[in-house]
């Protein structure tokens, strides 16, 4: 309902092709994306780091539906988008819970507008909140919560309609490390067992190791992609792999690659 | 704390544990006791040295005898009836057509110079004008309140739609949700604050022009029986009015207050 031109493509999960947003300034305009190509597989994890400014959020709205590419294409599943589905599932930086939801309704949300029964929705959404161990604050409202805790129902919400896709726009942002860090094990734990294809935008370059298959790296003005890097390391990542040396060399790729951008950029 | 509440817990955060609050709670009424008693004390003495005010005694017997003789419970029973009469009708045209303002832009376009220019004008001015219209009756003066809870409600609830969090209604979007869904279920809910404190202080605004309007135009009503005690230098009567205006008004306050504390409970209090 919210995909149509079906075109014939690879087996790209989500397609972004040659896309360039533009914002009209006062008198000028500025470049968010310019010409910003990338693939993701069906089931792949992809994490997307780089300098504030340089077009992480406007590319995931664009990848949601709710925002336009001045021009350019995304397709997902081989058809263009032209607004929000329930199949892309998003979680915000900004929680975005309703305030006057407890948790338990917040999570049955987009169930209600998909029109299932209440029992059905009821089953559904406990599932969901014992997943993300809230089980205890299920009829709790969100100015209740913790920062953490109210993510985790952010991510209730965004699993319960069950979408095929997963944008994180800096989920763990505004934890803490122990938090961030369980949160980060819990997300690659469902993440297995319900296989979804995940594009997660972060500002730290452990996290974007330790969860991705490929790390995308942003450089800003104009917003573009800088360099995509696999990350070969096994799931299931323990603190085994956290720990690894191979792990860190990746790290202080993803790292030069982010923090050392206009030396590259002079070289080539 | 022991309180056993059966899943909600309990906000911590939230300052003081609930001995300290309760003691603070002791204290503000105490003292609200002590300066409303001064305060009667300080009229009784400027009453006996000579100004020319009705003592405290005085004024409760006035009262009782207004209440006795139904006088006072008829201009309770018609102020209050036309306060409501027009507070009700306002806030009722208000919300629909401040939600219509803050959603559609050609609403929004139509309504405005109208709503902003009439802002502008007490109410009570533009009594003069409806009396020689609508008569003297009820109509004229249930208008005026109407048009006075209407303008401070409509504005509050556009505000409200306006401020609407776009990330809540992206949320929403992009859980399915379509244009309907939204206005219902976020739209209507997210500023519904804004339209009970709009309806607020459209009651304030309604009550003020209430009594207003019965100084110039009624035959019975609170406003009336103080226009009618001037003239006979009645200031025990005057007094017994001024008071029962007061009570009424703050607990009418008071209770779209509960209201307000009990719908909109779900806000984050900085
Ligand atoms: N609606 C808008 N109007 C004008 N400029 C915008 C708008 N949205 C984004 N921008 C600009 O586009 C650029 C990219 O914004 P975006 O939010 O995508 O950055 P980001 O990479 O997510 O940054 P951060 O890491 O700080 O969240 C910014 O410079 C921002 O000022
Ligand atoms: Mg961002």
């Amino acid at each position: 309902m919210s995909t149509d031109t079906p075109t014939l493509t690879g087996t790209a999960k989500i397609s972004v092709r040659d896309t360039r947003k533009t914002f009209a300034l006062k008198d000028e305009e500025f470049v968010a994306l310019d010409g910003v190509s990338l693939d993701v597989a069906d089931n792949e994890f992809v994490t997307v780091v780089g300098p504030s400014g340089c077009g992480k959020s406007t590319l995931m709205n664009i990848v949601a539906g709710l925002e336009t590419p001045t021009s350019g294409q995304v397709l997902v599943d081989g058809a263009g988008v032209t607004g929000p589905g329930p199949e892309r599932g998003v979680i915000f930086q900004q929680y975005a819970l309703f305030p006057w939801l407890t948790v338990r309704k917040n999570v049955e949300f987009g169930l209600k507008v998909a029109g299932l029964p209440a029992a059905e929705r009821r089953e559904r959404s406990e599932h969901y909140v014992r997943l993300v161990g809230l089980e205890q604050f299920a009829d709790a409202l969100p100015k209740t919560l913790s920062g953490g805790m109210k993510q985790r129902c952010a991510i209730a919400r965004a699993y319960a309609v069950n979408p095929s896709i997963l944008l994180m726009d800096e989920p763990f942002g505004a934890l803490d490390a122990l938090t961030r860090v369980r949160l980060q094990e819990q997300l690659l734990d469902t993440w297995s067992t319900e296989k979804r294809t995940v594009l997660f935008i972060t500002h730290d370059v452990d996290e974007a190791v330790f969860l991705a298959g490929r790390v995308v790296v942003m450089a800003a003005r104009p917003g573009r992609i800088h360099e995509v890097i696999d990350v070969n390391l096994p799931y299931p990542r323990t603190e085994e792999v956290r720990l690894s040396p191979e792990f860190a060399e990746l790290r202080n790729r993803v790292w030069r690659a982010v923090y050392h951008q206009t030396q590259t950029q002079t070289k080539n | 704390m022991t309180t056993s509440t059966v899943s909600t817990p309990t906000p911590a955060r939230n300052g003081s544990p609930p001995r300290r609050r309760a003691g603070k709670h002791a204290t503000l009424l105490t003292l609200n006791a002590v300066s409303i008693v001064g305060g009667i004390g300080v009229w009784w003495v400027l009453a006996l040295t000579g100004l020319q005010l009705p003592t405290p005694p005085e004024v409760l017997a006035k009262g009782i005898e207004l209440a006795a003789s139904g006088t006072l419970a008829e201009d309770l029973l018609a102020s209050l009836g036309r306060v409501l009469a027009g507070f009700l009708l306002g806030s009722a045209a208000a919300i629909p057509v401040g939600f219509l303002m803050g959603w559609y832009v050609p609403a929004r376009g139509l309504f405005e110079p109208w709503i902003q220019f009439f802002r502008t004008i007490p109410p009570l001015a533009l009594l003069p004008l409806v009396l020689v219209l609508m008569g003297i009756g009820e109509l004229p003066k249930v208008f005026v309140i109407f048009l006075a809870a209407f303008l401070a409600c409509v504005i509050s609830t556009y505000q409200g739609v306006v401020s609407v969090d776009r990330t809540l209604i992206n949320a929403a979007r992009v859980l399915g949700a379509k244009d309907g869904t939204i206005f219902l279920r976020v739209v209507v809910p997210a500023s519904s604050p804004f339209i009970l404190v709009g309806m607020r202080v459209g009651l304030g605004s309604a009550w003020a022009t209430l009594v207003a309007a019965e100084l110039l135009a009624a035959q019975a009503g609170l406003g009336f029986r103080m226009q009618q005690a001037q003239t006979y230098y009645d200031l025990a009567t005057i007094f017994v009015s001024i008071v029962a205006i007061g009570v009424l008004g703050l607990v009418m306050d008071r209770l779209l207050l509960l209201a307000e504390t009990r719908l909109t409970g779900w806000q984050e209090r900085r």
